[in-house]
């Protein structure tokens, strides 16, 4: 057996430093795709044009690789407007938010769709706004009706974010592939950033149920 | 007042209303009865714009509400709904849920709306139960608290749609005893029921319907005593 922790030990810092980068493309895809996919969800729980329109967005989202959406978008983007060159982590940036807010969306409209349309009458009735309706009565019980469905779809993201090492992106998966290029070793700094995923995801699902907890008004 | 003019509804090819003629007085008390599908809730429902009609004009205090959407956005915090299930905010507490409107349609502050609704929670006897959750509620307590929720905006106009028809026998009394005082109040209260021994005790006019039309409509004591269409006879008798 040739193992040797110790090799990678002078590497350790460099690695530790694609936690942020990961975390970075992970938090943006998490937040722009939640607020895209709650958007996309309002408009898809309705039948019309446009709900069409963006039902084939999103079906494409789901429906290709992620890694295939990348490559497309950061390679594909400079012979469309030509000469423009986008930064990695921005197409990173771009194509995590939208290929998670298309997940989401069929994540919080089934939430959307699993109220019960009564209290939504009530509010009606009661005089108020189209607006208000939503924001306080249909998102915050959506959201937490569906909140297992959301984490499981961040921890998913989280985990998917090494996809882009692909275009460069220097995470953590980018990092492992430069020191074991250097060492000439594999499994040391393999082990090292799973160990890192595995954490990662471990304290993201521990606030999730933390959070379900909080929100729960079934027990209190 | 309320005019209700010619008004027909229909759901695809089925028939709900036809013809519907009726005038609801400033400050009385109605009930609306009949049997299973005859149309008295999607009526009622006409009356705050949950159903629109097919055909026909509603005129609330000169008002058509059928043709002037925005208007009735205006009026809607003036007509309150008691509905059958309840129709709790699910995520918010009882307090909360009376406290709602009063912040975001009456724009009254934290204090003052919590002041309201205390007071209308007190008046149903749930202002022991400020901090509980719908769920943790009993059905005669849940529907308290959405008449309490109703009543805090101070309508001048009160919907109740088969008000106690979810409910055990023994939180009926207790839902129709906050019904009661609701009704001696300055408001007109619409009151769409199975209950005929209520409608008979709180009501001043019985409005019949059967098959989406209105059969027959008098003062209760006349209905009761001297009930003219045979529909009605034949009702009562079943009922009674």
């Amino acid at each position: 057996m040739n193992i040797d922790f110790s090799t990678i030990v002078p590497y350790i810092p460099y690695i530790f430093q694609g936690i942020f980068v990961t975390l970075q493309i992970a938090s943006v895809g998490a937040l722009f795709g939640t607020i895209l996919g709650l958007g996309l969800s309002f408009i898809t729980s309705k039948e019309n044009i446009f709900s069409k329109i963006f039902r084939f967005i999103i079906d494409f989202f789901r429906g290709t690789p992620l890694l295939f959406q990348l490559a497309l978008f950061h390679y594909g983007i400079s012979q469309i407007v030509s000469g423009f060159v986008p930064n990695v982590l921005t197409s990173a940036f771009i194509i995590f938010s939208l290929n998670s807010a298309a997940y989401l969306s069929e994540v919080l409209r089934a939430g959307i769709q699993s109220i019960d349309k009564g209290q939504i009458e009530a509010a009606v009735s009661l005089g108020v706004s189209k607006k208000d309706i939503a924001l306080f009565i249909v998102i915050p019980i959506a959201l937490k009706n569906v909140l297992p469905a959301i984490i499981n779809e961040f921890i998913t993201l989280t985990k998917e974010t090494s996809i882009a090492s692909f275009i460069g992106v220097s995470e953590l998966m980018r990092r492992y592939e430069i020191v074991s290029g250097t060492l000439f070793r594999t499994f040391e700094p393999l082990l090292l950033i799973g160990l890192v995923y595995y954490l990662m995801n471990k304290v993201l699902s521990l606030a999730g149920k933390y959070l379900e907890g909080k929100l729960s008004y079934d027990h209190r | 007042m309320i005019t209700v003019n010619h008004v027909y509804k229909s759901f695809d090819q089925l028939s709900v209303l036809e013809d519907i003629n009726v005038t609801f007085k400033d400050h009385k008390t109605y009930a609306i009865i009949g049997s299973s599908g005859s149309g008295k809730s999607t009526l009622l429902r006409m009356l705050n714009g949950l159903e629109v009609p097919t055909k026909g004009t509603i005129d609330i205090d000169g008002v058509d509400i059928v043709k002037h959407h925005k208007q009735l956005e205006k009026l809607r915090p003036e007509i309150g709904m008691v509905f059958q299930s309840f129709n709790l905010f699910e995520h918010k507490t009882a307090l909360e849920n009376v406290m709602f409107a009063l912040v975001k349609v009456k724009k009254m502050s934290e204090n003052q709306a919590k002041e309201i609704a205390i007071s209308k929670l007190k008046e149903v006897g749930c202002d022991h139960r400020l901090d509980h959750y719908p769920h943790t509620l009993s059905g005669g307590e849940k529907q308290r608290v959405a008449i309490a929720r109703a009543l805090a905006m101070s309508p001048s106009i009160l919907l109740f749609d088969e008000p106690t028809s979810a409910l055990d026998p023994e939180m009926t009394v207790e839902v129709l005893n906050v019904i009661k005082q609701v009704t001696k109040k300055k408001l007109t209260s619409i009151l769409v029921t199975h209950e005929m021994n209520f409608a008979k005790e709180v009501a001043d006019v019985i409005v019949y319907m059967d098959k989406g039309q209105i059969i027959e409509v008098a003062d209760t004591t006349t209905f009761f005593t001297n009930t003219q269409s045979e529909r009605a006879i034949q009702f009562l008798n079943n009922m009674l």
